[in-house]
């Protein structure tokens, strides 16, 4: 997925040298403790955006605009925006990514699905001039940052990316034009019932981690 | 709160997360996944597969001035962000923004019956319903899709009983005539995507007492 090496390098190494249990233990006083996984565990988005998250890096944060941008201008334009007004969305999708970093969370949702729904938002937002309705954010005390949940999101994208390269031409645009806002929710129903199943089999672990998540915040 | 039995469709989830939902749905959806961890969870799996096609797409070409701009405008203060109403009672914090963060303002509509309507445009209408124990939700004839979420008390039709969390979705088929059942008042948000007509909202017997 982001197959120069070179701009992969380590950003923020500071956290890899506290152990788990040290991290763990001061994860009550500090706002963020980072854990994070072996390098190769996690992609260069998530890198980046642990890197501006954390260390406000601006570097990592013209890498994500650089992956993301053009992606963001297209779905925009997909969604019926001119050149201009889609760039606009991009402007100001890429600026709250930079203002929201702290809000994102690699155990919770991977760097394109936390910036899918930001774009989603913002654009919803834009069109109507009032704020689209969201669902209550989870409260998160201190919930200290779990590598294999980390480990598990990023396989979670790998395998969602594999089910859409492997899928029939025809499945795949059904697909593409559902997640990029072509389809109602009755076209959705009446067309995508197979493809749609390839997303189903992946909610488990979506459900095991919130499971979990409300345990712990009992 | 007992187990939530009646949860979101994958397709209004999808759409959702996909950004095309008429308002009204997307506040029954925003108010159900905050009530039902596993909607939340079915949620996030939408939106990592659009994540998914995000990263599968071509890209379009930038503007020559854009990179720049946005990294100039990095040092500007965040726009001031609204403040988001918080939950409140029974009402998630997605109502209480539907509803300014102020309690509901009840319109009488008869027989104890009362509401309060939320949004309506032409996409849609959503509002607050509130039906005393053993009365039946006024018949309102929706036209096309019509979601209810209950918040508080239950209500059954043919098709089964509601609690609290529970959603119906009921196509333009369904002639049901929900009763609420005894115990506390039942509170329901409810969308439909026809626009408002208020006189269909009307119990048929009341309509002599409700006029607009
Ligand atoms: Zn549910």
């Amino acid at each position: 997925m982001f197959a120069d090496t070179a701009l992969a390098a380590p950003l923020d190494h500071r956290a890899l040298a506290v152990p788990s249990g040290v991290a763990k233990a001061q994860a009550k006083g500090r706002p963020r403790a980072v854990t994070h996984p072996t390098d190769t565990a996690m992609s260069d988005a998530t890198r980046w955006m642990l890197a501006v998250r954390d260390g406000r890096d601006r570097a990592a944060f013209a890498r994500l605009y650089d992956h993301f941008a053009p992606r963001l201008k297209g779905m925009a334009m997909r969604g019926g925006l001119n050149a201009a007004f889609a760039e606009d969305v991009v402007q100001d999708v890429m600026l709250t990514v930079w203002h929201k970093a702290a809000q994102f969370d690699p155990g919770v949702a991977p760097v394109s699905a936390w910036v899918y729904r930001i774009a989603r938002n913002r654009q919803i937002d834009m069109a109507r001039k009032r704020a689209r309705p969201l669902p209550e954010e989870l409260i998160e005390e201190a919930s200290e940052p779990d590598s294999q949940q980390i480990y598990a999101m990023e396989q979670e994208v790998g395998f969602l990316q594999g089910a859409l390269a492997r899928l029939a031409p025809e499945q795949r645009q059904i697909i593409e034009k559902a997640y990029m806002g072509e389809l109602s929710h009755s076209e959705i129903q009446a067309e995508t019932g197979l493809a749609l199943g390839t997303i189903k089999s992946r909610i488990r672990l979506g459900l095991e981690r919130l499971r979990h998540e409300l345990k712990e915040l009992r | 709160m007992a187990e939530i039995e009646h949860h979101l469709t994958e397709p209004l989830l999808a759409a959702y997360a996909a950004g095309n939902l008429p308002q009204a749905y997307e506040l029954v959806v925003a108010a159900h996944v905050s009530l039902c961890v596993e909607c939340r969870a079915r949620l996030g799996a939408h939106e990592n597969a659009g994540g998914a096609v995000l990263e599968t797409l071509p890209g379009a070409a930038l503007s020559a001035g854009l990179r720049d701009r946005v990294m100039a405008a990095l040092d500007a203060p965040p726009p001031a962000a609204a403040a988001v109403p918080r939950r409140s009672g029974i009402f998630p914090a997605p109502v209480m923004a539907a509803l300014k963060g102020q309690p509901p303002r009840w319109k009488t509509l008869g027989g104890g019956v009362r509401q309060q309507i939320l949004q309506a445009d032409a996409e849609g209408s959503a509002r607050l319903l509130y039906i005393p124990p053993g009365v039946a939700v006024p018949d309102h004839g929706h036209g096309g899709l019509e979601l209810t979420l209950v918040l508080q008390g239950a209500f059954s039709d043919k098709t089964g009983g509601f609690g609290t969390g529970d959603v119906e979705i009921a196509g333009p088929e369904l002639e049901h005539q929900p009763v609420a059942d005894i115990g506390p008042p039942c509170i329901c948000l409810a969308a439909t995507d026809a626009p408002l007509r208020f006189h269909a909202l009307i119990p048929r017997l009341l309509q002599p007492f409700f006029r607009i």
